[in-house]
């Protein structure tokens, strides 16, 4: 590793970590530069993670106003009207996060983030999105993947008691200690779009049912022009009408995308605190691996499920 | 998610919460937004600068304030409608009896040593209220729940006993850095700053076959003619030099070892110290004294040579009588005190290089004499958000969905976190069946005092023994004793057994119990003359308790010993950095490989799990058959 040493302060701060990632981690951490859309408590959790964990700078994109719904998983917010009113979710939780380390360069980008040129994504080393519809994961992972540079890019969901997490670290080269040896490894991650498109009926036979579950309800929103999260139960007839063309297509059975997973991702679409600090924990656990490149990297989808507890990964590429 | 039903029960819901540390800062965090409003935590600690990189309710302006107190304030913040009741106190204070746990509906630990969470344990099943405990090592975590008679007790399965090092090993024969750290430590750093008056093995061993003109009590005494750098270098080279000197003369010690190498000042130092740098003497970032700033030395992570070792030693000894004169006489080792962990590196270090042991950075061998426990925020945060999943249904009443669940670094069939089937209560668990234990021990020579204290503290973990033969009280503790009895049992604790006045003699039950864990056993005696020095230091054997065998492999000495994993069932794994007895403690950095007896378990289908496994690390696939055995016997709730 070129690059100066850590300072005293950093030693002293950070020694608990370091003894886990070593200090080469440490220094490419604080060398990195992440971007975040869509504030809500997923990703204050993993905003919380990445800034205490000592990343170079994270900049948030959000000009939605506070509401009482953004308050409810959320503790970047303080529920003080006089404290937020008139500022966009993004500021107010810029304000929070740096304070909880003064070595990390916290700040807020206003706009619409589809708007924004490949240019723009230049300047980061990892993108992670929320809250997003289908056609803004796409766009946005594909202007990632359009720099010369590789940006690693993440998805994330909550909904109720479901969450999902989205990788893809283009191609990727990464270490990792096999006994003794630490050995070099490589992954081929497949896009956004690309992975997403892989036919239903060549995917491994026991493929968690929340990533089949995700992409119908994914693709209702998408063809009504909702946002993400926006449904409710009525929705029921239109979403199982979708999965009936869904699963016929993909030659698949309907009985992969069970009514009641269906049911609970339609009506549950707030966030359930304990669902956010564990997918915010995985997400900030694999956006630490892939700056630090030690250690396996999830690839590509994960699942939790705080009805059966299991924290799955499925890798959805083409075989 | 939340119903009605769920939301209604979390409101109502009392819990307590033992740990404002790394797990505890995450779970408060997340019961509050989960929306429970009646939360009381207890820590004894104060904020430290090393916990801000993820205990994240704290500041670097909250520097030596309590946990507990700073974890709500912050906490309300964000829901200041909820009532958050802090205790700065020691759990084990007698007021956390069971009348206080009883007006709890549920526990929850997030505990850093293995003696609080016994206590917390048997508090819980005296007053019958559920627990949730947890733990956190590095990328490692696990969640379990603990139901009285439905569940198995956080001690119903063995947890791996702490390593202990054989006297001698540290004395003369160190042939691993950690017994070079424990003989500086414990031995060196203990006879020069701590109390002069408690037992030190330093030269008993080592002197003893040709004992030495100087009587060896005055040896670590500064002469009045002497000045501190001639102090220093005295005591280098009677330690360095004539100790490994005095070793080498008993051939029969190194008939299959490596001899030591005595190693005398004059020969790594410059006959006279000039200071390069005597303006710094202070640590920049801490201000502490520092021999590491006034010698110029910048990067923990380097490691030095031996002459900068002995410059460092020679530095920090005389740093500790020039600038901390007052403290000497008094001191313990302390992983948080600069100059302490300069000290012991460097002591450490020269004697490694003595006997050709690698020599390690500051760095690393703050991390083994600390016995410092990796941690990270994010595992902290997924562990947090788990037990409040398990919370809500012991909230609920949901009995049979209760999972302990694993956070494992590397994927076990797809799963990153994964989940189990608790398993029923063990039988033959001391503590919540009342299945009686035996001891073997020499009742001639075994004193009251060692039974009390190795193992009716040590072994059964009880804080306010009360100890009977039949209806004769032999020892107790409280505060509203008469004293003379307080003085007839200061007098039993120093009669052998069988020379109390109820004699205990082979075959006598003893009915041991604590009153505040409200938590009884009995132990059948059983008379033996002899025990081996080196394999049974304690001189007594208990047996028909729980405890893990000693880890065999304990070349990675770091970590806190309870959070070693090595064998299964509840390995254990904490959050935190404390109890610091390095003495003896096993290595915290092989968890992974405790995690994967569980692999077998998902889901139930057992046969096809290895099959399936394809895709796994072959490490992985040849941890779960060694424990394939202690497996199976055991049963599912």
């Amino acid at each position: 590793m070129n690059g100066e040493e850590l300072t005293e302060q950093e030693t002293a701060l950070y020694d608990r970590q370091i003894r886990v990632w070593g200090a080469d981690a440490q220094r490419r951490l604080s060398k990195s530069h992440i971007l975040v859309y869509g504030m809500k408590g997923t990703v204050a959790e993993f905003c919380k993670n990445i800034v205490l964990a000592g990343v170079g700078s994270v900049t948030l994109v959000d000009d939605r106003a506070v509401t009482e719904e953004a308050l409810s998983a959320n503790f970047l917010i303080l529920p003080d009207e006089n404290l937020y009113h008139g500022k966009t979710l993004a500021e107010v939780c810029c304000a929070s996060l740096k304070e909880f380390n003064p070595m990390v360069h916290v700040s807020v980008e206003k706009g619409d983030i589809s708007t924004f040129g490949v240019e723009f994504f230049e300047k980061f080393d990892v993108v992670v999105i929320s809250c997003c519809s289908l056609a803004k994961k796409k766009l946005i992972n594909q202007k990632c993947r359009k720099l010369p540079k590789r940006i690693a890019f993440y998805t994330v969901d909550c909904r109720g008691s479901c969450g999902e997490i989205f990788v893809d670290l283009q191609d990727y080269k990464y270490s990792k200690k096999k006994l003794e040896e630490t050995v070099e490894c490589q992954l081929e991650y497949p896009s956004f779009e690309d992975a997403i498109a892989v036919p239903w009926k060549v995917l491994p036979k026991r493929v968690s049912k929340l990533y089949f579950a995700m992409r119908v309800i994914e693709q209702f929103e998408d063809i009504e022009g909702r946002n993400a999260g926006q449904t409710s139960i009525a929705d029921l007839p239109g979403v199982l009408k979708l999965r009936k063309e869904l699963c016929e297509t993909n030659s698949v059975s309907e009985s992969q995308i069970p009514d009641a997973v269906l049911e609970r991702l339609l009506t549950d679409t707030s966030e359930y605190p304990p669902v956010c600090a564990i997918i915010g924990g995985i997400l900030g656990q694999e956006v630490i691996k892939a700056i630090s490149g030690k250690g396996d990297p999830l690839k590509n989808f994960f699942f939790f499920d705080a009805m059966d507890g299991k924290g799955l990964i499925e890798d959805i590429s083409k075989p | 998610m939340a119903s009605e039903e769920q939301l209604s029960a979390i409101k109502r819901a009392k819990v307590l919460m033992v740990g404002a540390g790394g797990i505890g800062c995450e779970l408060l965090k997340t019961l509050a937004l989960s929306g429970f409003q009646d939360i009381h935590v207890i820590d004894m600690d104060t904020i430290e600068v090393s916990n801000l990189n993820r205990q994240f309710l704290f500041r670097q302006s909250h520097v030596g304030l309590s946990k507990a107190k700073v974890a709500r304030d912050a906490v309300l913040r964000f829901r200041p409608k909820i009532s958050i009741t802090p205790y700065h106190a020691n759990v084990k204070e007698s007021r956390f009896n069971v009348d206080f746990f009883k007006e709890f509906d549920v526990v929850l630990n997030g505990l850093d040593n293995l003696d609080a969470r016994r206590h917390v344990n048997r508090l819980c099943l005296a007053a019958d209220v559920p627990l949730v405990e947890s733990g956190t090592t590095g990328f490692l975590g696990q969640v379990t729940v603990h139901l009285k008679g439905k569940t198995e007790c956080y001690e119903c399965q063995p947890k791996p006993a702490p390593k202990t090092y054989p006297v001698c090993t540290i004395t003369s024969t160190p042939s691993k850095f950690v017994h070079c750290i424990v003989w500086a430590k414990d031995l060196l750093f203990a006879k020069l700053f701590g109390d002069k008056n408690q037992e030190n093995d330093l030269n008993v061993r080592s002197s003893d076959t040709a004992s030495s003109s100087e009587h060896s009590e005055d040896v670590f005494e500064c002469r009045k003619d002497e000045d501190i750098e001639q102090y220093g270098r005295r005591i280098y080279d009677h330690i360095f030099g004539h100790n490994i000197e005095v070793a080498l003369s008993n051939e029969e010690t190194w008939k299959n070892r490596n001899k030591p190498r005595p190693i005398y000042s004059k020969d790594v130092l410059p006959k006279k110290i000039t200071k390069e740098n005597g303006d710094t003497e202070k640590d920049c970032a801490t201000g502490d004294v520092s021999a590491m700033a006034s010698l110029s030395l910048k990067n923990p992570q380097d490691i030095w040579s031996l002459a900068e070792n002995s410059r460092v030693f020679i530095e920090a000894l005389r740093l500790f009588f020039s600038k901390r004169g007052k403290e000497i006489g008094n001191l313990t080792f302390d992983k948080d005190d600069q100059l302490a962990v300069e000290f012991v590196t460097a002591a450490a270090n020269i004697r490694a290089s003595s006997f050709g042991i690698p020599l390690h950075s500051l760095f690393e061998a703050k991390g083994i004499a600390g016995n410092i426990v990796h941690a990270v925020a994010t595992t902290n945060a997924i562990i947090a958000g788990l037990i409040v999943i398990e919370a809500i249904k012991v909230l609920k009443k949901d009995n049979n969905n209760f999972r302990m669940t694993y956070c494992l670094e590397h994927p076990s069939r797809k799963l990153l976190l994964m989940p189990v089937e608790p398993y029923e209560p063990n039988k033959s668990c001391h503590v919540c069946s009342e299945t009686p234990l035996s001891l073997e021990v020499n009742i001639h020579h075994s004193k009251l005092r060692d039974f009390i204290e190795k193992i009716v503290k040590g072994k059964l973990g009880m804080n306010f023994p009360v100890i009977m033969q039949g209806a004769s009280i032999l020892y107790e503790v409280g505060e509203d004793l008469e004293e003379d009895m307080v003085a007839i049992y200061d007098a039993n604790l120093e009669k052998a057994l069988s020379e109390l006045p109820s004699p205990v003699t082979s075959g006598t039950v003893l009915t041991v119990e604590d009153l505040q864990q409200e938590f009884t056993c009995s132990i059948n005696i059983k008379h033996r003359e002899e025990f081996d020095e080196e394999k049974e230091p304690d001189g007594m054997v208990l047996s028909g308790w729980v405890e893990a065998p000693v880890d065999k492999d304990n070349n990675k000495p770091v970590g806190n010993g309870e959070s070693t994993s090595n064998a299964l069932p509840s390995e254990e794994i904490l959050e935190g950095e404390k109890d610091v007895e390095i003495q003896e403690q096993s290595t915290g950095a092989e968890t992974v490989t405790g995690k994967k007896r569980t692999l077998s378990e998902v889901d139930g289908s057992r046969n096809q799990k290895t099959t399936e496994n394809l895709d796994d690390d072959d490490e992985d696939e040849l941890v779960i058959s060694n424990d394939w055995e202690s497996l199976t016997k055991k049963k599912r709730v």
